[in-house]
C-alpha cells in the first residue's frame, strides 16, 4: 500500500479571501527545503493537514520536525518551497495569523522571575486576549494552576512549568496548535494528564493540531494521523491504525524502529515518489 | 476576522505595551538590576567630581570653566546607559530563552523596538535621576539647569544610544549570545572618538573627520561651548540630529535585516552560544 500524501493546490495571493474558505486546510506544506551550508534539514516534504486535525510528526533526532515547525510558524525560512497556515503564506503574511494561531516547544522558556500571572498577563496582551484576566482565571482552572499563578515560572517543577506552557499555548484560543515534545521529560501521570488536556482542548475549539514529538503512545492516543520523518524526508504517512496494519506491528514504536533502521524494504522512498 | 486582521497587522501600542509590562515585571522583581543602573553611574560621576574638584583648586582655567568634567561625564552616561538600556532588555529575552515565544508571537519588529526604547528610558531615568541629584549634592552641578540645551543633548544622545542599541541586537539576534560582549563594550569605542572630556580640535587632524561624522561628537562640542563660552550652539544640536537621523535609520534596517538573516540561517532557533 502506497503512503498517503495529502496534497492541495496553494491559492495565489490574489485570491487570498476565498482561501480562507472551509476547504482551505488549516496547515499546507508544498515542496518544502530547508538547506543550511553544512547539512539539509529538511528535504522536500509536502503535506496538508485539514481543520480541525490532529497530526503526529515522527522521527529521530536530526529527522527534521522541529525544523519543519519552525518553517510553519515563520521563525525559519524556507530554502524552497512552499507554507501555508489559514491561507497565508510563511513567512511573509505571517503577522495575518500569528494571532491564531499558538505553540509549546521544551526548547523555549518563559522569564522566570516573572510570576505565572504576569507571564500568561504579558502574552494575552500580545495576542490581544479579550477579557484577559477571566481567560487566565478559566486557563488556570482548566490546567490546575490557579494556586500557582502567583509564583515565579522558575520556582515551578518541570510538570508545573509545562502546564504553564500549555497555558501560555493556549491564551489566545488558537486554531492552529504546534507543539514540540509537549511532554518531553515529563514522567508517565504528568503526561497522560496533559494528553487529557489537549484531547478536551481539540475537542472543545475544534483546533488543528501538529504535535512532534519521541513518545509513540502520545502519537497512538491523540493523533488521527501521523508523518513519519528521516533525513529530512517523508518516511511514511497514513492513520495509526493503517500503519501497524501496514507493517504488520502491534504497536507505533515498532513501526517508527522499522522505519528508523531502513525495514520498511520497498516502501522507503514511497513519500516522495509519490510527490509531485 | 478583518478587525482581527487589521490589530494583528497594524502597528500596535498595546502589544509595545505588553513587551513594556514585561520588561516592568522584570525589574520589579529583581533588586540586584536596579541596583546595577545606579551603581556605575554613580561611581564614575563621584570619581571624576573628585577629581574635578581637585583640579579646580589647582587650575586657574578648569577653575573658570566650571564643571566641564561632570557635565562630560553624566552625558557619557546617558549616551551608554541608554544603548546599554536598550541592549539588556533585549539580552533579557536570550538569557531566559523567551525569543523564540516572542518572535512567534504577533509581537512586530519595529513594536519589538518600540518596547525596548522605552525600557531604555525607564532604565536611564532610574539609574540617572539619582545620579544627578547627587551631582547637585556633591558637587553643585545642576544638570537641569541647562535647560532646553539639556532637550537637545538628550535627544541627540539617546538617537544614537538607540541606533547603536539596536544594530548591536540584530548582531546577537544573528550570532547569538557569543556577540553579546559587543553590547557591554561597542560604546566605548565613540568614547576616544567622541571627544567627551576634551575638544576634537586635539585630535590628529586625520581622526577629525571620523570625530565629526558620529552625532555625539557635536552634543559634547555643544556642551563645552554652553560651559565655557556660555553659547548653546544650535547649528551643532541639527547637525547632529541630521547625522542621528540617517544613523537610526541605518540601526533599524540592520537590524532588519539581521532579523531576516537570523531567519534563513535558523538561528531564532538556536539563541544559546
Amino acid at each position: 500500500m502506497p503512503a498517503r500524501l495529502h496534497m492541495c493546490g496553494m491559492p495565489s495571493a490574489t485570491t487570498e479571501a476565498a482561501a480562507e474558505t472551509a476547504i482551505e486546510p488549516a496547515i499546507a506544506v508544498e515542496n518544502l527545503v530547508k538547506a543550511y551550508k553544512t547539512a539539509t534539514a529538511v528535504d522536500g516534504i509536502t503535506f496538508s493537514l485539514p481543520r480541525g486535525s490532529v497530526t503526529g510528526l515522527l522521527g529521530g533526532n536530526g529527522a527534521g520536525k522541529t525544523t519543519t515547525i519552525a518553517m510553519i510558524m515563520g521563525l525559519v525560512t524556507p530554502s524552497s518551497g512552499r507554507v501555508r497556515v489559514l491561507g497565508a503564506q510563511m513567512p511573509r503574511q505571517r503577522y495575518r495569523v500569528l494571532h491564531r494561531m499558538n505553540f509549546e516547544s521544551p526548547y523555549v522558556d518563559m522569564p522566570m522571575r516573572l510570576t505565572v500571572r504576569q507571564n500568561l498577563t504579558v502574552f494575552g496582551r500580545l495576542y490581544a486576549v479579550e477579557n484577559l484576566s477571566v481567560q487566565i482565571d478559566r486557563l488556570a482552572a482548566d490546567l490546575e494552576l490557579t494556586d500557582l499563578l502567583d509564583r515565579p515560572a522558575g520556582k515551578l517543577s518541570s510538570g508545573q512549568k509545562t502546564r504553564v506552557g500549555l497555558a501560555k499555548a493556549l491564551i489566545n484560543d488558537p486554531e492552529v496548535l504546534l507543539l514540540d515534545e509537549p511532554t518531553a521529560s515529563l514522567d508517565p501521570d504528568t503526561a497522560d494528564w496533559v494528553r487529557g488536556r489537549l484531547e478536551t482542548y481539540r475537542k472543545s475549539r475544534g483546533a488543528t493540531i501538529l504535535l512532534a514529538s519521541h513518545n509513540m503512545n502520545e502519537v497512538e492516543r491523540l493523533c488521527d494521523r501521523v508523518i513519519i520523518m528521516k533525513r529530512g524526508r517523508i518516511e511514511d504517512d497514513d492513520t495509526p491504525a493503517d500503519l501497524l496494519t501496514r507493517y504488520g506491528r502491534a504497536n507505533l514504536e515498532d513501526v517508527f524502529l522499522d522505519v528508523a533502521r531502513g525495514r520498511n524494504g520497498a516502501r522507503e522512498g514511497d513519500a516522495r515518489e509519490a510527490a509531485p | 476576522m478583518n478587525e482581527a486582521v487589521n490589530e494583528s497587522t497594524a502597528f500596535s501600542p498595546r502589544r509595545v505595551g505588553a513587551m513594556v509590562l514585561r520588561y516592568w515585571y522584570l525589574l520589579r522583581s529583581s533588586w540586584p538590576r536596579l541596583l546595577e543602573m545606579i551603581y556605575w553611574p554613580a561611581v564614575q560621576m563621584l570619581t571624576w567630581g573628585f577629581l574635578q574638584a581637585y583640579v579646580a583648586e589647582n587650575a586657574g582655567f578648569f577653575a573658570r570653566t566650571g564643571a566641564i568634567f561632570i557635565g562630560a561625564v553624566l552625558l557619557w552616561d546617558i549616551l551608554f546607559r541608554g544603548q546599554l538600556g536598550f541592549s539588556v532588555s533585549f539580552l533579557e529575552e536570550m538569557w531566559a530563552r523567551n525569543l523564540g515565544n516572542i518572535m512567534m508571537s504577533p509581537l512586530r519588529p519595529v513594536e519589538f523596538i518600540s518596547a525596548l526604547i522605552i525600557m531604555s528610558l525607564v532604565r536611564l531615568a532610574v539609574g540617572m535621576v539619582p545620579v544627578s541629584l547627587l551631582a547637585l549634592a556633591f558637587f553643585g552641578f545642576n544638570l537641569y539647569g541647562l535647560g532646553f540645551a539639556l532637550v537637545a543633548f538628550f535627544i541627540n544622545l539617546m538617537l544614537t544610544a538607540w541606533a547603536v542599541g539596536i544594530f548591536v541586537s540584530g548582531l546577537v539576534l544573528r550570532n547569538g549570545l557569543g556577540a553579546e560582549n559587543l553590547a557591554w563594550t561597542i560604546m566605548f569605542i565613540f568614547l576616544p572618538l567622541c571627544c567627551v572630556y576634551y575638544p576634537v580640535a586635539v585630535l590628529p587632524v586625520w581622526l577629525q573627520p571620523i570625530a565629526w561624522a558620529l552625532p555625539p561628537t557635536y552634543v559634547f562640542e555643544g556642551m563645552r561651548a554652553l560651559m565655557i563660552d556660555h553659547v548653546f550652539r544650535l547649528d551643532l544640536m541639527l547637525q547632529a540630529l541630521a547625522l542621528n537621523v540617517v544613523l537610526f535609520g541605518a540601526g533599524v534596517a540592520a537590524f532588519l535585516m539581521l532579523l531576516e538573516s537570523a531567519r534563513r540561517n535558523g538561528a531564532l532557533m538556536q539563541t544559546g552560544e
